[in-house]
């Protein structure tokens, strides 16, 4: 017999989890008080509920495991909106536990009371709100089924205080399995449909393989390389997509998209056929003008999620299933087929890449002893080997990240894609550490980003997380104020703040930790290879970097895919 | 296109408003809603009127399966179909107009269901089509008040929406 607050915990445990993060409060002390009772499910105390949110996240996107938050309710469930709507858009499995008034309670305005079902409604796969401590074992199976297996996402549990009451007991039998009659994700592909996309793609003359998050998420990167160099084809990863073809592999061409290569988006333009993997025709990769978009391409999408299929681009054969069990099948098929592909026709192919390769795009100019903040991200590169996991905030900071740090596996890149979350590295950072604690965790940063979850610093050194951030600090919001130059005639509106930025040397020593500050390229790599050694400790390495610097390539807006801005004079 | 898609749900608190949810979250619209339990005590029918096209009714169907609470669902206007919609409304008549209105209610197989000395309630069942017809037929006479249930709607034939 089990209370319904030390039933949670346990089920918990049962279910496999053995780190949450959280933040205690009024309507989740039942909760708290049977987390103090126990010593199988480790919590981790944030400093501010999107904090915790941000942080599983990070966690859930590094190991596969879902990340689990726990909260009070109102103010403390509300703060978790943003994490949840960042984990919804790009499809990571969470389970959200918020506290909730008492039963009798709930729809009278009483204190922190909010109707978080509600609240979080357009943001979660699904959500419950516990009606009684007998049904919390069932409830607790079915969320996690549902956040983890299909098209994974965050789902709510709000559980109302008294149905945690230490002093109504229950017996307790976790359930081994789990069957919902409305909820059925597939778990394979048509073999038909399937054939069919072998078909193209074998005749295809002008291939690509445009692969995104779905692939990290349904751990298909290895049956995915495979079927890349089986076949010999060009590769491009979305932004979320970034590590599950290797970067530094002569197939892939680079991401793809608004800030994408040349080379890249060229392909994509030009091909006659697009192999889709878990990826979803996102306004950012089409440049939303879809009747411009890849005009002579056949598109073969393969998708878990059938409303991804055909809702922007439409898809000439759709595969719905699982990336790992269609690409495996793809691989079979191909390996039993005597059908070859058009050699000669993808040799003039790679000749036509090697040419628009040769562009460059991504040069960097150097620009004397001002680190120019390409540079530092190639330093980056070079002092952790290319083998750290790299978080990032949202920004320039992040495109320079996705677009000069090569990432050669999957679940090393982890940032915000979907929803664009400022404030998101450095806890998510926290949640990739707290699950690898001996692996290298870079969280790359702004000065306007890393001070929207500052306050995480304190988690750090609590838990002593020793993460390395990696501040390009260039006195503005870069991204909003290129966009300001481009567009709104350099006129920067609410973009700059260069006399109130903090001294984050000193802010980092304020919470115990270490601060570096780099201005000089010439002891760039020195000082962040000194940074990078000292292994047990949180170092802030806030680095001046070009205040004028642009990302490019750029799509041209409403433009088509080969239509770019290559710097700030050149155009395709 | 005009779209009439039935729905078994859970009969679970919070079902309705994700069904509603998803239609104002993506800009879909709702001409008419209802909902009521059915033989099983575990699911409720909802029927949902809508118009998009055909890209945005299947975009609105894929998203509705999707949906936790969603067992089964079917787009009535796929096959052939009966739409049913009742109406209730109150008309102020004197004089002549209670003979006229009485006889338009019987060309339109309605009924009247209230009768005080200056109003009628005519009750009438139809497609929603045949309830705007009867509301034109009406003329200058003055409608009080209009409340109608929404669209409804069953397969012909063979096909069954069930578990």
């Amino acid at each position: 017999m089990l209370s319904g607050g030390d039933m949670l915990i346990r089920a918990l445990h049962d279910e496999g989890v053995d780190l949450i993060f959280g933040y205690p409060g009024g309507t989740a002390l039942h909760i708290y008080d049977a987390i103090f009772r126990q010593d199988k499910v480790e919590h981790i105390l944030v400093r501010h509920e999107q904090g915790a949110t941000h942080a599983a996240d990070g966690y859930a996107r590094a190991t596969g495991r879902p990340g689990v938050v726990l909260v009070t309710s109102g103010p403390g469930a509300t703060n978790t909106i943003t994490g949840i709507a960042t984990a919804y858009m790009d499809s990571i499995p969470m389970v959200v536990i918020s506290g909730q008034v008492t039963r009798d309670a709930i729809g009278s305005d009483a204190f922190q009371e909010t109707d978080m079902v509600g609240v979080s409604r357009p943001v979660v796969k699904h959500s419950f709100l516990v009606q009684s401590a007998a049904d919390i074992p069932n409830i607790i199976k079915k969320a996690f089924y549902i956040a983890t297996t299909g098209r994974p996402g965050p789902v709510v549990i709000d559980f109302p205080k008294d149905v945690t009451d230490p002093a109504e007991k229950f017996p307790y039998e976790y359930p081994e399995t789990v069957k919902l009659r409305s909820y059925m994700p597939p778990q394979k592909g048509h073999t038909g449909q399937i054939k069919k996309a072998v078909e193209v793609l074998m005749s295809a003359k002008k291939p690509i393989i445009y692969a995104g998050g779905g692939v990290v998420q349904g751990e298909g990167a290895e049956e995915l390389t495979k079927l890349t160099q089986t076949l010999g084809y060009p590769i491009t990863n979305t932004l979320m997509g970034l590590g599950v073809y290797p970067a530094t592999d002569k197939q892939f061409l680079g991401m793809l998209g608004m800030h994408g290569t040349y080379e890249a988006n060229m392909a994509m333009h030009e091909s006659d056929v697009i192999l889709a993997v878990g990826a979803r025709f996102d306004d950012r990769v089409t440049n939303s003008d879809i009747s411009k978009f890849c005009p002579n391409a056949t598109i073969l999408h393969i998708d878990i999620d059938p409303a991804s299929i055909s809702k922007t681009v439409t898809a000439h054969v759709p595969i719905v299933g699982p990336v790992k069990a269609v690409l495996k099948e793809m691989n079979d098929q191909i390996n039993a087929s005597s059908d070859k592909v058009d050699a000669d026709a993808l040799k003039q192919w790679w000749e036509n890449i090697e040419h628009w390769r040769q562009r460059n795009c991504l040069a960097v100019e150097s620009a004397g002893e001002l680190i120019k903040p390409q540079q530092a991200i190639q330093a980056l590169y070079e002092v952790t080997n290319g083998d750290a996991y790299v978080t990032s905030d949202v920004g320039q900071h992040q495109m320079f990240a996705a677009q000069y740090y090569h990432f050669d596996k999957p679940r090393r890149w982890i940032n915000s894609g979907g929803l664009g979350t400022m404030g998101f590295g450095l806890p998510a950072a926290m949640g990739v550490q707290l699950a690898y604690p001996d692996a290298t965790v870079a969280c790359v940063t702004g000065e306007g980003s890393i001070q929207m979850c500052i306050q995480e610093l304190a988690t750090c050194k609590q838990c002593e997380l020793p993460i390395k951030i990696v501040n390009l600090n260039n006195e503005a919001l870069g991204m909003v104020k290129q966009w300001q130059d481009m567009q709104y005639s350099g006129r920067h509106s609410h973009s700059t703040y260069a006399d109130s930025l903090p001294d984050f040397v000193k802010l980092a020593e304020a919470y115990g930790h270490v601060g570096v500050r780099i201005e000089k390229l010439s002891e760039l790599k020195e000082k962040l290879a000194e940074a990078f050694a000292m292994k047990d400790k949180l170092v802030f390495i806030d680095i001046a970097v070009d205040q004028n610097e642009h990302v490019y390539p750029m799509a041209v807006k409403g433009g088509a895919m080969s239509e770019m801005f290559l710097s700030k004079t050149e155009r395709t | 296109m005009r779209r009439i898609i039935s729905m078994l749900m859970e009969n679970e608190p919070g079902a309705l408003s994700r069904v509603v949810g998803l239609f104002s979250q993506r800009n879909y619209n709702i001409n008419s809603l209802t909902v009521a339990p059915t033989d099983d005590v575990t699911l409720s029918r909802l029927t949902v009127t809508t118009i998009g096209d055909d890209r945005k009714i299947e975009q609105i169907i894929k998203h509705l399966n999707k949906l936790v609470d969603v067992v089964k669902l079917v787009d009535l206007t796929d096959g052939s179909h009966i739409e049913r919609e009742l109406m209730l409304i109150k008309v102020k008549v004197s004089g002549a107009q209670r003979a006229e209105v009485m006889r338009l209610a019987d060309v339109f197989r309605g009924e009247i269901v209230d009768v005080t000395p200056t109003s009628y309630v005519v009750q009438l069942a139809g497609t929603s089509d045949k309830l705007d017809a009867f509301i034109s037929a009406l003329g200058d006479t003055s409608i009080l008040e209009v409340a109608r249930t929404g669209v409804s709607g069953i397969s012909r034939a063979d096909k069954v929406l069930s578990l």
